[in-house]
């Protein structure tokens, strides 16, 4: 029993010694990814097709979330800070500031292709065709008047065929993410705000604040641009919008459960379940391949990744494993990432971010 | 005299304790029942619950322990894989084995003509084929220009198909599949040349964004050094804190502090003890991320109260008597802990601590602070590998777009329960081996 107690004390106290002690400043050779959840999927599979293809190790990679990632990312340069962070936005100016504020300064962005936010419902169901205005208002918070004047109620609509006669007389019962995630920031922006900006009188909101910005009136125009963005942007709350949580299988597993239910997930979700899920056409197309990567559909959001130039060539590979993303095979219309649901991009967007990558050419906002 | 006289006219008027007791048997003994009846319909909702998460994940799970198999005659063509000198190990490791593969495959199916019909074609077969091409050619170079019989592993599409489907083609899944990849499957299978064989990449291989070579080895190591870590750990300083709280510890006002802060820590949720971690050993020790050594410091702490409060149970529940004999016999006070009470003790404080660690297995919310939640190929050697852990593992494969990783998910899960009802096991073996009753 003495033995016992002296030996196991003695290993965790010198276990623990050379642990704090040796590991502070070790050098690391992987390459270090955080970042979005949904470039996760595709930077994943470039992470491990490049460890099989050469002779360097499988770049660690860690599922964060677009924001989270920018902060330990921005943290600082150095072997213990992340090399590459992924986005499924745009790096805003206020945390380009930080990582410059941290004395990370060479930031090289790469786009590398869309992903397609996509309504769909139950193929038990018959399939939906809607507009981006139906849309907005049948999610909207506080929507027009249905009388036709210039003001806001709240959400009065419950059923589809309030909304437009030739919807189905289902009651209104959407699927979501949380907005934590980045999908439901996306699906705000771009199918909520475009089909708020369909109604003139809103839209004219932001048209003044644009004014008022240039002729340099600055609070007032912020003023209004908040006032558009709390209408465009605001989702209802009264049980037809039902957060379901950031697993899009689940959505998935629950749209078949409720057939008379749509529920708002990534294009990879819809390519995988074809057998059980269809997608709502949007403004006339249907959210496809095809569709997606020409434009016609209208809710894509651009993905990104984001380097630290003073990491390449102090942690080994960094510039190899760019080379591998954004080469043909990968990236490319045919690429293994487009196997797996990333909408690539078209050929003269390639070119110049492969400019810019060959370059690596720092980010200025 | 009076009493026995009055009683039968008291009797007469009011009823006995006894005929009240008889009167009242059939009710209380029908509360009783109820009250049992109460307790067994508890079990079963229990059991009942139990049977359906079982069989739903085993339902699920038990496809992804078989794997699709196909049978491809491949050629090792020296002048396909560029190698011109069979004893350089180089050219053998660079060669391009996916072209053998794909050449088999055209050979067969000569119906492929386009170049999209052919990309569908090649689909078939996992990009991990190659690697066992490679392999098999590594350890035997006499293959070289030899034509051999191989079964490769399929994708993940084909997989999910051929589980499905059965004997009927009308209940085969085939979502992504085109007609014409069904209809060389179905070649495939009228062949013979598909089959299903135990899965032993799942057991053998790290994560993979490729559901049919995803493994659960990766994570199972990972796991067992974030445990191990958390053992070394946390019993020996939960055991210490609770001897010396229990023996030495003099009851006043900063005792009782103590103590109810390790009571309070036992409930504070582990998410903050991933801030803690993510606080100290990542931000403070600048250790890198997603290590198991700083998992298991942070397991450690969080399984630390469990253990310290379990241990002074236990050591209070040696009878005060065999410490009054130690010392009555000339025993130290040290001789007293370190002879009788630890040994005593040692079942109540080894349960306790098990069944700490299982919860520390099962664990997440304060890994994804210190970027364990992440996608790690490689299998981990040591403590200062980068590595994921079971539950995570689960998490991630949960959220992946791909059909085929429900079943594996489920599988995963199947895993971590025989984990955690091992180790549980293993706890009430030892607590009866060691058990000493007085």
């Amino acid at each position: 029993m003495k033995k016992l107690l002296i030996s196991a004390s003695i290993v965790s106290v010198t276990l623990s010694s050379i642990l704090f002690t040796n590991m502070a400043h070790a050098s690391r050779d992987y390459i270090s990814v955080v970042g979005s959840s949904t470039v996760y999927p595709f930077s994943t599979v470039v992470a491990e097709r490049f460890g099989k293809s050469t002779q360097f190790k499988t770049p660690k990679v860690e599922s964060t979330g677009s924001g989270g990632g920018l902060k330990l990312f921005c943290q600082g340069v150095g072997i213990q800070f992340p090399d590459i962070t992924n986005a499924s936005r745009r790096i805003k100016a206020s945390e380009l500031t930080l990582c410059q504020d941290n004395g990370v300064t060479g930031v090289v962005e790469v786009l590398i292709g869309f992903d397609g936010i996509v309504l769909g419902n139950s193929n038990q169901a018959e399939q939906m065709t809607i507009t981006l205005k139906e849309l907005f208002l049948a999610l909207g918070k506080k929507v027009p008047n249905p009388d036709g004047s210039q003001t806001l109620v709240t959400n009065p609509y419950t059923t589809w065929d309030q909304i437009n006669p030739s919807f189905p007389n289902h009651k209104i019962e959407v699927l979501g993410p949380p907005p934590t995630s980045g999908t439901r920031d996306a699906f705000s922006e771009l199918a909520l705000e475009g089909g708020c900006k369909k109604i003139d009188w809103i839209a004219d909101i932001n048209a003044q604040s644009k004014a008022a910005s240039k002729s340099g009136n600055k609070a007032l125009a912020n003023d209004l641009k908040y006032e558009f963005k709390s209408i465009c942007h605001s989702v209802r709350d009264d049980g037809a919008f039902i957060e379901a949580g950031e697993n899009d299988n689940l959505i998935v597993q629950k749209l078949n459960a409720n057939p008379n239910a749509l529920g708002i997930f990534g294009f990879s979700f819809l390519d995988q379940n074809s057998d059980t899920i269809q997608g709502t056409k949007i403004n006339g197309f249907e959210p496809s391949f095809d569709f997606i990567a020409d434009g016609s559909y209208p809710v894509s959001r651009p993905l990104y990744f984001y380097v630290k130039k003073d990491h390449v060539g102090v942690v080994p590979g960094i510039a190899e494993f760019l080379a591998e993303f954004i080469s043909n095979k990968a990236s490319g219309q045919e690429g293994y990432l487009a196997d797996k649901g990333m909408i690539p991009l078209n050929s003269t967007l390639r070119k110049q971010v492969k400019a810019d990558v060959k370059m690596l050419k720092p980010l200025a906002l | 005299m009076t009493n026995l006289s009055s009683q039968p006219a008291a009797n007469a008027q009011t009823p006995s304790t006894m005929d009240l007791v008889n009167k009242n048997l059939a009710k209380r003994y029908r509360a009783e029942k109820r009250f049992k009846a109460y307790g067994i319909a508890a079990i079963l909702f229990g059991l009942a619950c139990l049977v359906i998460l079982f069989t739903d994940i085993v339902s699920k799970g038990h496809s992804a322990f078989l794997q699709t198999y196909v049978y491809l005659e491949v050629t090792y063509d020296a002048d396909t894989l560029e190698i011109d000198d069979i004893n350089n190990p180089q050219q053998i490791a660079i060669a391009d084995y996916s072209a053998l593969v794909k050449a088999s495959l055209r050979q067969q199916f000569t119906d492929a003509k386009s170049r999209k019909e052919r990309r569908n074609l090649y689909g078939l077969v996992s990009n991990g084929a190659s690697f066992t091409l490679r392999e098999s050619l590594e350890d035997n170079p006499a293959l070289l220009n030899q034509t051999v019989g191989v079964w490769l592993l399929a994708d993940d599409d084909v997989d999910t198909y051929y589980k499905s489907r059965g004997d009927d083609k009308a209940d085969a899944f085939v979502g992504r599949l085109v007609p014409k990849q069904v209809a060389w499957i179905e070649t495939w299978i009228t062949n013979q040349q598909i089959k299903k064989r135990f899965n032993t990449t799942f057991f053998t291989s790290g994560d993979s964004r490729e559901p049919e070579q995803a493994g659960i080895l990766g994570a199972m190591a990972g796991s067992l050094f974030t445990l191990l870590v958390t053992i070394i750990l946390s019993f020996p300083i939960g055991v210490a804190a609770a001897v010396y709280l229990e023996e030495y510890a003099p009851k006043n006002k900063l005792t009782d502090f103590i103590e109810v802060n390790i009571n309070n820590l036992a409930a504070v949720p582990s998410i903050i003890f991933g801030l803690l971690g993510l606080a100290i050993f990542i931000g403070y020790f600048e250790m890198h991320r997603s290590l198991p050594l700083v998992g298991g410091l942070v397991l450690s702490l969080m399984t630390l109260p469990t253990i310290i409060i379990s241990s002074r149970a236990a050591i209070k529940s040696v009878p005060p008597s065999i410490r009054d004999a130690a010392l009555g016999l000339g025993a130290s006070k040290m001789q007293v802990i370190l002879h009788h009470v630890l040994p005593l003790s040692m079942p109540g404080m080894l349960t306790g601590a098990i069944i700490g660690f299982a919860q520390a297995l099962g664990e997440t919310a304060p890994l994804l602070m210190i970027g364990m939640v992440a996608f790690i190929v490689d299998i981990p050697g040591g403590i200062s590998d980068p590595s994921t852990v079971l539950p995570v593992q689960i998490f991630l494969w949960s959220d992946s777009p791909e059909r085929a990783f429900i079943e594996r998910t489920s599988a995963a899960i199947m895993v971590l329960l025989a984990f955690l009802i091992t180790m549980n096991t293993f706890a009430i073996l030892l607590r009866n081996r060691l058990e000493r009753r007085w």
